[in-house]
């Protein structure tokens, strides 16, 4: 596991994709990552499905950021990071990430200790952040953003909460 | 953004999956956007717009533009004074319609030029360029949108293109250009294929089309989401991207084709670009079948490049989606299945009901389908199959095209009679919880005009109209769908309980609506 954040500027985009079903929050943090991204100066694409998926169905979006980003979707096989919100979503989009490429999943986080369960999303990029350039206040700023005021609190905290929970695994070639 | 940037003067649509957010997005900058109850209606109050002189957009998607394609290819023949951008949203890969046309061959069928945009950037800039088109031609354009260009965010920069100022509305009498009976339509019809072999020769000068000069042995002819692709897998390739895609600019086409050792078509959908350079006798490889169908990913395109069409790796399936707990369809599906009802089902979240558990809809095919294709079984079915057949409506769906198979039923009613369940949850649930007529709120949900069905059911002329909320009571809905079955009459129920998800929005909208407005 590399403890030195992704350089995101030089070469290729760094690939992220989020996954879950309708209704977790896959689009609201996916959100708050191509925002954080962009206040930083990059290029940033996403892309998503959706439209019957507000009914629990699959929901997976794709940001990319980077010097240059030309296709909103991630390569299959080139995602650098999987962040799954439903456990049983990381088989539907394990063959997204390629050789290298870290998974950050739900049960990576001890979910009785978040002030409110729903947060899950955010905690999560509370993981994914120990792998990016980001600073904190960058991502609080998104996420204030992002979501309304009253949410606010309890999101930083479960950010907060993600950020300590560990790196995610990296996926064994 | 780029419509509220040029001083559209008046947005109309109707919401579906991926052209929704348009309108809901100008109207929250300021714009001035409204549902109309369906496709149709929402392009002919644009064309109206367009004769008072001012810009009109109006949005659907790829299948709405089935049911507006009436008045489009005759607003083609008409002299418009303002401007008109059909905004036509594609959905490759199905992710939530029922069919996978391709909307570009609509432009070549109704004479109407076509933009199509590669990312956020482009819609901007691609919509300002529609408005210029359509006013310096006088014509309707087709702004051509797939699944990955709305349902995609990239960074957008105004101020890159120069916005011509709106002029005001106003109002010309010029019959022979806006009254298509035979005699106006007839010279009509050449002064819209002189236009065409105009913009032809303007897109092959100075067309939104952009070329990339690199590698003379491999060259890619593209449009649309699949030119970003093409950059991410072959950037050493020579690009010829078509911004304009009807009509097609085939002279540039020609010399690029010519300038390349291979010359490739890279498209999402039918082989459309590679018909049109085989049309102008321009030799060009196109990709194997297979690619037609889904959506192109930046892998599928390196396999076409490779001439690879052996079979793709198959994927896990994702989860099917499911109605809500505590959704009032619920119950409506089972009474339907305890009555072991022959379903003929409509388009909407309710849909979800030819899925386990229930499998209770026997046929989908269009917006409004389940009252005429019910009646058609009913027509034809033995009688003690006649007797158990159910069409099921929701309400946006049934004002959008429901009405006339309504009105049908009564003009030519089934020995059998027939039972009409129309599933009034308060909103659009399917597309993201849009108004529409029914509610008596306007997109922006303020208070308007509202229609009511069960009023109109029976000034229509039905006399059993019954109206019951399906989670409160449901074993007086089943009862009551059981007696309408037994007798040979027409009857419609409506089955009235808010979508879950929508509710806490309704009760704030009607609380606000309530307040007095000074």
């Amino acid at each position: 596991m590399s403890s030195q954040p992704t350089n995101v500027t030089n070469g290729k985009p760094t690939n992220v994709v989020i996954a879950g079903l309708g209704g977790q929050g896959v689009i609201k943090a996916s959100d708050i990552l191509a925002d954080v991204a962009f206040s930083a100066g990059l290029d940033v694409k996403k892309s998503e499905l959706h439209g019957m998926s507000q009914r629990g169905g699959s929901v997976s979006s794709d940001v990319r950021f980077g010097g240059h980003v030309f296709s909103p979707m991630v390569p299959e096989g080139e995602a650098d990071y999987l962040v799954v919100i439903a456990p049983d979503q990381v088989p539907v989009n394990v063959w997204m990430m390629g050789q290298g490429g870290v998974l950050i999943e739900a049960s990576m986080i001890d979910e009785s200790t978040l002030p409110n369960k729903k947060s899950i999303n955010v905690a999560l990029l509370g993981m994914l952040s120990r792998h990016l350039p980001f600073p904190v206040e960058a991502w609080h700023a998104a996420i204030g953003r992002n979501l309304p005021e009253k949410l606010l609190e309890v999101n930083l905290r479960a950010f907060s909460i993600g950020q300590a929970s560990g790196q995610g695994v990296e996926r064994e070639g | 953004m780029a419509a509220y940037d040029c001083g559209v003067r008046l947005g109309t649509g109707y919401p579906g999956t991926p052209s929704t957010e348009i309108l809901e997005t100008f109207e929250a900058l300021g714009g001035r956007a409204q549902w109309s109850p369906n496709e149709k209606v929402a392009m002919e109050v644009a064309i109206g717009v367009a004769f008072a002189g001012a810009r009109a957009i109006v949005t659907m998607k790829h299948v709405g533009l089935n049911v507006a394609a009436d008045p489009l290819f005759t607003a083609a023949f008409t002299r418009l004074d303002g401007a008109l951008v059909v905004v036509s949203a594609d959905d490759p890969g199905m992710a939530s319609s029922q069919n996978e046309q391709d909307n570009r061959r609509y432009a070549l069928a109704a004479g109407v030029p076509m933009l199509e945009p590669s990312d956020s950037q482009e819609a901007y800039e691609f919509t300002v360029h529609a408005i210029e088109i359509s006013e310096r031609w006088q014509a309707p354009v087709l702004l051509r949108l797939t699944t990955r260009v709305c349902h995609a965010k990239s960074i957008v920069r105004r101020g890159t293109v120069a916005i011509p100022p709106p002029r005001a509305a106003h109002f010309e009498h010029d019959l022979p250009s806006r009254v298509m009976i035979p005699a106006y339509a007839r010279p009509a019809h050449p002064r819209l294929r002189k236009k065409l072999a105009e913009m032809a020769a303007w897109n092959d000068e100075a067309g939104p089309n952009q070329l990339i000069t690199g590698s003379t042995k491999l060259g890619i002819i593209t449009s649309g989401v699949a030119f970003l692709h093409v950059r991410e897998v072959a950037p050493e390739a020579s690009v010829l991207k078509i911004g304009m895609t009807y009509p097609l600019p085939a002279e540039r086409m020609r010399a690029f084709a010519a300038s390349v050792d291979r010359c490739i078509v890279i498209e999402e959908g039918d082989p459309y670009l590679v018909e049109g350079a085989r049309a102008a006798c321009i030799t060009v490889e196109g990709a194997p079948e297979i690619y037609r169908f889904g959506e192109l990913t930046s892998a599928r395109v390196k396999r076409i490049l490779d001439k690879d069409a052996s079979p793709e790796p198959k994927r896990v399936a994702g989860k099917m989606p499911a109605f809500c707990p505590g959704c009032p369809h619920r119950n409506v599906y089972t009474a339907l299945k305890n009555l072991d009802c022959i379903v003929s089902g409509d388009i909407g979240c309710y849909s979800l009901g030819a899925l386990p558990p229930f499998e209770a809809m026997d046929s989908m095919v269009c917006m409004g389908a389940s009252i005429g294709i019910g009646l058609g079984l009913r027509h034809s079915l033995p009688p003690e199959a006649a007797k158990r057949v159910v069409s099921i409506i929701g309400d946006s769906t049934f004002v959008h095209s429901g009405i006339t198979g309504l009105v049908e039923m009564i003009y030519n009613p089934p020995e059998s009679g027939h039972v009409v369940v129309i599933l009034d949850n308060g909103t659009t649930a399917m597309t993201g919880l849009q108004e529409h007529p029914g509610t008596g709120r306007t997109l922006a949900h303020t208070k308007t005009g509202k229609v009511v069905f069960e009023e109109l059911a029976r000034t229509l002329g039905i006399r059993n109209v019954y109206v019951i909320d399906p989670t409160a009571e449901p074993e007086r809905f089943q009862q009551t769908i059981q007696d309408c079955l037994a007798r040979p009459e027409l009857s419609v129920v409506i089955s009235r309980h808010n979508c879950l998800l929508a509710n806490r929005g309704i009760r704030e909208y009607e609380r606000c609506n309530e307040q007095p407005t000074d």
